[in-house]
């Protein structure tokens, strides 16, 4: 599912516009590094062969339903993280502009969901050591699924969490993981067999397609630490800049916690007052409409509270991404 | 068969549109991505609860459309097509969120309900400023005034290809879609085994198109870096006064209530 403009909060929204131009850059420099010029066109052609393919359908076995392929694992596949990541990162532009899937303030969401986790996680870590150096066609149908499944869900907690976090919806966290997580346990699992059949029939037809791919060191090309630092400081400073400025209701990530404990404690009826309104005026003059009836003094703590729930948020999206990352890690230690 | 067209037709017809000749297509491209980047900060800012003052932003599509010679009903249908999109997680507001924001004589508005209308605002207008974008400005000039917005050039480049091969790309795709509906009957040939063999070729014939493309450039003299021919455009005046009027705008229509304010007006009551 592409993360909305609707759903989303400029500090949610700023802070992954951040993070994915961050990787964007950082690809673009490690392909002009590559000087593999032949990726060029390649590249282009293959982003616009995800559309194209998108437009041939086919039944999903046992539901009468229909689906159609994502293509982020098969691009992986085909060009490798950094490459792949460019092309995926492509194709949701022109969604977000051509057919405004997503929006262009969720862009940066989408393309942290639907790129980071299939070029940088799902193919280097899970697909590639999966299938070794003499693959199988069961191994690699075994392995396109994982990987997909893998990357589904990840993507799929991204837009729990940034959804969560941004607070339009009123959407308890608990609830919307379990609509969502088994929804895309399926979408993943078929997600990866037709991959998986796709890239055999590859295999089958012209194998050095794939071989120049698989023989291409797969991991390390991600400075995951200094990435994660330069994420860190923007979602902090934006997460907590723009939750002071921007005036969300009492907080997103404050409220959907009242909510889901219950112990809310905000019974003001009628329309909530702009805060950022109010941050501007309090000095000067209230309007009547929006003078509060706790009175300025409380105006103050209210927004530092505000401030610390935006860091708190991005601190919490953070650690999540980092326990993913750690736990896949480990796996492939393992 | 005529859905897959007309999905086809419908992307190109709005790539079409950025061809004509209006004072806002003249304008130079980096005016109306950064105005539009503006507005949907300014909308998607609002508080969860807010209907009223974000309808004024309104203005900035409407005003669009007309001046730059748009077609409305077609904008509209490209917006509600996207509509379910934010709908479907908007509906859930109303059965988490009950709390009574107002009442009206014996009937009670849930804060859910309140806040589901917000996000079908925040979705016909970022929606609608996306789609009027690329409308009066068009995909390869947006590219370039991203471009001379500092985004790295492989990225620029990378989307400039695709730009240029999906439409026929997707002519491939349509074809083959229609080749295999002419040949087979109700759901047969639908099935895994078929389609991946489907994709599959046409994936090895994008492949060796890529070759060729490759072949065709490094005979033309591609050394890595694309060179194309651009119109030019200069930030100038009119995109100075374009970007700082719009701008202002959204931050006082973003800093004051104005539906509020004139219906208090008309009411004569402040409160």
């Amino acid at each position: 599912m592409h993360m909305a403009d609707a759903l989303v909060s400029p500090a949610v929204g700023a802070a992954f516009w951040a993070a994915s131009a961050g990787i964007i850059a950082h690809s673009s420099a490690h392909l002009r590094k590559q000087l593999d010029d032949r990726k060029v066109p390649l590249m282009g052609v293959l982003g616009a062969f995800v559309f194209a393919a998108q437009m041939i359908n086919f039944s999903i076995p046992a539901t009468g339903s229909s689906g159609h392929l994502g293509g982020g694992l098969l691009l992986a596949i085909l060009l490798g993280p950094s490459a792949a990541f460019l092309t995926i990162a492509s194709i949701l532009m022109v969604q977000a502009l051509f057919f405004a899937d997503g929006g262009l303030l969720a862009l940066g969401c989408n393309i942290f969901n639907l790129g980071v986790f299939p070029a940088f996680i799902a193919h280097p870590f899970i697909y590639s050591k999966l299938i070794g150096r003499e693959p199988s066609q069961s191994r690699m149908v075994f392995a396109a699924i994982i990987a997909a499944v893998v990357a589904l869900q990840c993507g799929s907690l991204g837009v729990v969490l940034q959804t969560f976090v941004s607070g339009v919806s009123s959407l308890p966290f608990d609830t919307f993981v379990l609509l969502m997580q088994p929804i895309h346990l399926a979408i993943g699992v078929i997600e990866g067999v037709v991959t998986a059949l796709i890239v055999s029939f590859v295999y089958r037809a012209r194998p050095e397609v794939l071989q120049s791919v698989i023989q291409e060191k797969p991991v390390g090309e991600l400075p995951v630490r200094s990435l994660l630092t330069a994420f860190l400081i923007s979602a902090a400073l934006l997460g907590g800049l723009f939750s002071w400025l921007a005036s969300e209701q009492p907080d997103g990530l404050e409220w959907s916690i009242a909510k889901i404990t219950g112990s809310e404690n905000l019974t003001q009826p009628g329309f909530k007052a702009h805060e950022a309104l109010t941050a501007v005026q309090e000095k000067t003059a209230f309007l009547p409409d929006y003078a509060r009836p706790e009175g300025a003094g409380l105006d103050n703590n209210k927004r530092l509270g505000k401030t610390l729930s935006g860091i708190v948020g991005s601190a919490l999206t953070l650690v999540i991404c980092t326990l993913t990352g750690v736990v896949l890690r480990r796996r492939r230690q393992g | 068969m005529l859905a897959i067209n007309g999905s086809f037709l419908d992307f190109k017809q709005l790539d079409l549109l950025a061809l004509r000749q209006t004072a806002v297509h003249r304008l130079d491209p980096r005016a109306k991505v950064l105005t539009t980047l503006c507005f949907i900060v300014c909308v998607v800012s609002f508080d969860k609860y807010q209907i009223s003052a974000m309808l004024p932003f309104l203005i900035y599509p409407v005003a669009l459309i007309a001046v730059g010679d748009l077609p409305p009903g077609y904008i509209l249908r490209k917006i509600l097509f996207v509509l379910p999109f934010a709908l479907l997680v908007g509906l859930f507001n109303p059965i988490f969120d009950r709390q009574v924001v107002l009442q009206i004589g014996p009937l009670d508005i849930w804060g859910g309900w309140v806040s589901c209308l917000s996000i079908l605002l925040r979705a016909i207008l970022t929606a609608s400023a996306a789609i009027i974008l690329v409308a009066i400005t068009g995909f390869p000039a947006i590219c370039e005034a991203l471009e001379k917005l500092k985004m790295p050039q492989a990225f620029a480049v990378q989307l400039q290809f695709l730009y240029r091969y999906i439409f026929v790309l997707t002519d491939e795709g349509v074809r083959t879609a229609r080749a295999r509906q002419i040949r087979t009957f109700g759901r047969r040939g639908l099935d895994l085994r078929h389609f991946s063999s489907l994709v599959g070729h046409l994936l090895l014939r994008t492949w060796e198109r890529a070759e060729r493309i490759h072949m065709a450039m490094l005979a033309r003299g591609f050394s890595g870096e694309v060179h194309s021919t651009r119109r030019q455009s200069h930030f100038g005046k009119p995109e100075l006064i374009f970007t700082v009027c719009w701008v202002a705008l959204f931050i006082l229509l973003r800093l004051y209530n104005a539906p509020q304010l004139l219906g208090s007006l008309f009411t004569g009551s402040m409160q």
